[in-house]
């Protein structure tokens, strides 16, 4: 797989689909919270605000199209989560869908979890293409017939139908979290996976939902000396014992399962340490972690904070290996985005198949790619204008003072009500997934 | 000599601002935090500490209390008690949280615009 973008080599992204409503009037529940593809890259789940979850399935190429690869339908569209008031702590729970995380398929049905601020659910998600016919005692449209009617007998068989796509609750994870629960991991030994809220996280087997162990627990035995809340989390993709989480203060934290019950003296520390004269109000605030990703190849790790993203070696805790600025001409906004709480927008980002491109948004529904060992980094939009079949995206470029230049956008034309928090990469190819608002945008590489 | 001495402070002079600006330059955050320190000058010393996050810890709290709702709506008798103002997670001075101020909590019931 080739690289971010330019270069006679390189990819060149095009427009391939968009769904969701053309309309600016946006409905809340209609906002995207959450975009993942499945192991194989063939679903793509998105959820949404009003705890809706919808699967887009991709097309079997066919030999009529050898230019680009299957489009994205409506698989299975199901309400995930409904919104909830617990009466006892007077606390309104969002229906809004945090996190989607796919199981390993391990027959025909596809099982995801999904996560609102307080409960799990694992949905499976199954085809039924046969229907059952010539019951002796059922009419076929399902009405009884009088026994006494009936004067010879059928032995029932299985016929083709239209394809059904349907979409049950297996298990609820519920009652394990008095905090917001910001993400969920399935581990790689396939029988476990994570949940964190913001002070504690929690070990679950899939198959038992009446209990849950804490493996990890920062709240203070005096919460007036709260410092610090957990910020995401996540397994190791294939060392089972192994998991990582973010901090608001811009720190990650390893920790060996193997070591102890309760991981709360982490094996490893990630910071990278601060110049002391950069040191300002905002500083806390701008390191917050909002997203924490292993590379596939499990030897890396991505960190996105308000302005960066930064690979670390997971042999190296003292800084990380790289850093790519995402926006670094919004430190000069810092104050109205600090009144505005643009400050306070949890990015994410993603790594693309083979580890050597990583992705994550930006405002003016700009997203940004970053080519490491080239290092090169590529700015692009997710827009209606740009939305013709198979047109190749042009890269953008902000001004951050000065002159600017024909095709540049200046720094204070930015529309900050227009951001891509979401984006999620194929998990072989050269194809992404890009939220806005409340539209989902697809892109794939130039297929010639 | 009083031309070269002008020449001089001219000098001096942008030598002085091209400081300036390069002070601004290397550090807009700094600038960017003497702003908001001008706008809210009460603002807490410790941006990222117990406050901001006890704020995130606590969203989606309520407030109702039936004894100050059903006091109140018996000294109102027969007139409407204060409403709620556009905002209505905020409360202030006499607004007491009803069970009309609580948004409808309706689940969607509608299919996601992402299938049409």
């Amino acid at each position: 797989m080739a690289g971010a973008g330019g270069g006679s080599n390189d990819v060149q992204w095009c427009f391939s689909q968009v769904k969701g409503a053309i309309d600016d009037d946006v409905a809340e529940a209609d906002i995207i919270s959450t975009v993942e593809f499945n192991h194989s890259g063939e679903l793509l789940a998105t959820g949404d605000k009003g705890g809706r979850v919808v699967i887009f399935q991709q097309e079997q190429e066919t030999k009529g199209q050898p230019h680009s690869r299957g489009e994205y339908n409506v698989y299975s569209t199901f309400q995930s989560h409904e919104p909830e008031f617990d009466y006892l702590k007077s606390l309104e729970i969002e229906e809004k869908i945090n996190k989607i995380r796919w199981l390993p398929q391990k027959n025909a049905a596809q099982f995801l979890l999904s996560t609102n601020d307080k409960t799990i659910k694992l949905w499976k998600i199954s085809e039924r293409d046969k229907r059952p016919e010539g019951y002796n005692l059922k009419e076929e449209d399902g009405r009884y017939r009088d026994p006494s009617t009936v004067t010879t007998l059928r032995v029932p068989v299985f016929r083709p139908m239209d394809l059904m796509v349907e979409a049950s609750p297996r298990r609820v994870f519920a009652n394990a979290h008095t905090y917001h629960i910001n993400s969920i991991s399935v581990n790689s030994d396939y029988e476990t996976y994570l949940s964190a809220d913001d002070l504690r996280i929690n070990l679950w087997h899939l198959e038992i939902t009446d209990r849950s162990f804490n493996i990890v627990d920062i709240k203070p035995a005096n919460m007036e000396e709260l410092t610090e809340v957990i910020t995401a989390a996540e397994f190791h993709p294939n060392q089972c014992n192994t998991l990582v989480y973010s901090s608001s203060k811009g720190t990650i934290r390893l920790c060996d399962m193997r070591a102890a019950a309760l991981c709360d003296k982490h094996s490893k520390l990630f910071e990278e340490p601060e110049d002391p004269s950069n040191r300002s109000f905002f500083s806390e605030i701008i390191s917050s972690i909002s997203d924490v990703k292993f590379s596939h190849n499990g030897r890396y790790m991505m960190t996105r904070d308000y302005l960066s993203v930064k690979i670390w070696d997971l042999n190296m805790e003292n800084r990380p290996v790289e850093t790519y600025q995402v926006h670094e001409y919004l430190r000069s906004k810092l104050c109205s985005l600090y009144e505005n709480d643009c400050i306070f927008d949890k990015f994410e980002c993603c790594w693309n198949g083979n580890d050597s491109v990583v992705m994550t948004g930006s405002y003016n529904n700009f997203f940004r790619m970053f080519e490491r060992g080239h290092r090169r980094d590529l700015t692009l939009e997710a827009s209606r204008e740009s939305s013709k079949p198979r047109a190749v995206l042009k890269p953008r470029k902000v001004c951050a003072g000065g002159k600017r230049k024909k095709d540049e956008i200046s720094v204070d034309s930015l529309d900050f009500n227009k951001k891509i928090l979401h984006t999620a990469w194929h998990p072989q190819d050269n194809i992404i997934a890009v939220a806005t608002t409340n539209n989902l945008y697809i892109f794939q590489d130039k297929m010639n | 000599m009083s031309t070269e001495n002008q020449e001089t402070e001219a000098q001096f002079e942008s030598e002085e601002e091209k400081q300036d600006s390069q002070e601004k330059n290397s550090n807009p955050v700094k600038a960017e935090e003497a702003k908001l320190k001008a706008k809210y000058p009460n603002l807490g010393q410790k941006p990222g500490g117990s406050d901001f996050l006890m704020k995130r810890l606590q969203k989606g709290q309520k407030y109702f209390d039936s004894g100050d709702y059903n006091m109140a709506k018996a000294k109102m008798k027969n007139k409407q008690l204060p409403a709620a103002g556009p905002d209505k997670n905020l409360v202030t001075g006499d607004h007491i949280p009803t069970p009309q101020d609580l948004p409808q909590r309706k689940s969607s019931l509608v299919t996601s615009k992402l299938v049409g």
